[in-house]
């Protein structure tokens, strides 16, 4: 217990806070872009609403190769896009762009998923009564796939948890950051293992909410 | 009411054309119950999907009150559909949403924003399909003939003048779907409704429907009123709609050994009930025994089918006395 006094509580404080940041920006620019890709995988894909079979091959070729990447490359090979972007590559605005897209292509994939789980015959239904395709999307099939979405942002924002660990490599900060400069490169266990445990209550408690959140919406 | 000039559709299967429907002409007036009825895959359910575009025809024109939907623009279409309700095997209503929210959602799709006036709408919908207590249930919370009254409250929110039904009972029990054809003929009458359903029941066509087309292979073999169709069926897919699996070959060899001449007779409204067959018998001195009957119903007129042997007395004066009394008679064996 002796090794708890030698760690520095305001740097574990301040790499929550961090940590907490990195996942809300990135949470948020991830739904931002990936929603819409998602729904526009699904409209374009095999036997769907507005099926074009090169669009929908291309997007797929994206979305496949940007998942394939290994995140902590894509951490590197982002950096130019970074500053480009953010104007740095260090700290919480230097890694919401290279976990935004790391995390938008796998999160377009889980919307996808969870729109093709709406009955064919409630579009085929809201059709039938003169919606516009716009229509359709925001009446019924995101209403209808809402379970799904919340269970997509739920294991996105858990995926993004651990991306930000790794961002500690390019010195994004954060709770991962502070178990290698401290944990692994100083020999610090009791910091590591203190940032472990943080990590895991955050992983708990967004899980649980968002398993809530499913139950909520579910009317089935 | 609605036309259909010279329709085909096919799908395109890697680079196949399946016909679905072959050139097809068909004419359903105005507030009738119209009827197809057919096994699946006989193209019904593309042919009610071809009245609201759902399918877009491969050839021909499809003219509904007037106008040719198949020249229709998208937003034209749309304006079209909403005049034009539709109610499913599976009902399709969003789980996500209330009853009342399901019925309101035509209402708000066609642009009315003014919440007291949706509201009144729902609520006099809900009244007319029995369903006021459950306005704020979901959908999983009610019983298939409840959902389906909530499909039928919702085709009718935009006050369509067709409406199409596509299977609409055959997930229910025998129950419910009389219940929800008693519906489906109510609003027939009181909004002058014209309904257009497919089955494979000839039950649900004998309930409610006046004109009835028999479909198979993506042809109409057969059409008409319900009695003709229903009392002499001639077409082989309308005679296993009407007879269930008794051929007329399978009788032939039951009656082999019965003497005497074999007659069907049909009865047709109020002849149903009368005492006919005692009074010929006195009159003639034939006997009769009955091989097979059925007295049934076909929408509200009574009808009965009697197939007899007659034997002995005077067999000709009893058949022209059953004739004169407004009885179809055919001869099976002479």
């Amino acid at each position: 217990m002796s090794e708890l006094f030698n760690i520095d509580w305001y740097d574990i404080w301040i790499a929550t806070l961090d940590t907490l940041l990195m996942l809300g920006g990135s949470l948020f620019f991830t739904v931002l872009f990936g929603l819409p890709l998602g729904i526009l995988l699904f409209l374009t894909g095999p036997r769907q609403m507005f099926q074009r079979n090169g669009l929908y091959a291309v997007l797929s070729l994206v979305v496949n190769a940007l998942r394939s990447l290994p995140f902590i490359i894509l951490l590197i090979v982002m950096i130019p896009v970074t500053k480009l972007i953010t104007g740095t590559s260090l700290g919480v605005a230097g890694a919401i762009p290279p976990l935004v897209v790391g995390a938008t292509p796998f999160f377009a994939r889980l919307v996808e998923t969870a729109l093709r789980e709406v009955d064919r015959g409630i579009i085929e239904a809201t059709q039938s009564m003169g919606a516009s395709t716009r229509q359709i999307i925001t009446r019924a099939l995101l209403p209808e796939a809402r379970p799904g979405i919340i269970a997509a942002v739920t294991v996105i924002a858990i995926t993004l948890v651990s991306y930000t660990a790794m961002a500690g490599v390019v010195g994004g900060g954060g709770l991962g950051d502070l178990a290698i400069r401290y944990g692994y490169q100083r020999f610090q266990t009791d910091v590591m293992i203190v940032t472990v445990v943080l990590l895991l209550i955050l992983v708990q408690i967004l899980q649980s909410v968002g398993d809530r959140l499913v139950v909520h919406y579910s009317r089935k | 009411m609605i036309e259909f000039q010279q329709v085909t559709k096919a799908y395109r299967v890697g680079n196949q054309d399946i016909p679905a429907l072959h050139a097809t002409d068909l004419s359903i007036e105005a507030g009738q119950v119209f009827g197809i009825i057919g096994h699946s895959g006989a193209g019904k359910s593309t042919l009610l999907r071809l009245i609201n575009r759902l399918e877009e025809p491969s050839n021909g024109r499809i003219i509904v009150a007037g106008e040719d939907i198949t020249a229709l623009d998208a937003q034209g279409l749309r304006r079209f559909r909403q005049r034009v309700g539709m109610i499913f095997q599976h009902f399709n209503l969003l789980s996500s949403a209330t009853v009342a929210d399901n019925v309101a959602l035509p209402l708000r799709l066609a642009g009315i924003a003014d919440r007291r006036q949706v509201a009144a709408r729902v609520k006099s919908l809900l009244a007319r399909v029995g369903l006021s207590d459950h306005a704020d249930k979901y959908p999983a919370q009610l019983s298939g003939g409840q959902k389906q009254r909530v499909g039928i409250a919702r085709a009718l929110a935009t006050e369509p003048s067709i409406l199409l039904c596509d299977e609409a009972t055959s997930a229910l029990d025998p129950h419910t779907t009389r219940q929800v054809l008693q519906l489906l003929a109510e609003i027939n009458q009181e909004l002058k409704l014209t309904i257009v359903l497919i089955t494979h029941e000839m039950d649900v066509i004998r309930r409610v429907c006046d004109q009835v087309a028999v479909m198979d292979g993506g042809h109409i073999v057969e059409q008409g009123k319900v009695s003709d169709v229903f009392l002499h069926p001639q077409h082989p897919t309308t005679r296993s709609f009407v007879f269930d699996d008794e051929s007329d070959e399978d009788q032939a060899e039951d009656f082999a050994h019965v003497p005497g001449r074999i007659l069907r007779l049909t009865f047709l409204g109020e002849a149903t009930f009368a005492p006919l067959l005692g009074r010929v018998a006195r009159a003639t001195g034939v006997d009769y025994s009955i091989l097979a009957g059925r007295i049934d119903r076909i929408r509200d007129e009574p009808c009965g089918q009697l197939t007899l042997a007659l034997i002995g007395g005077d067999v000709d004066a009893a058949m022209a006395q059953l004739n004169a009394a407004e009885v179809h008679v055919e001869v099976l064996r002479g």
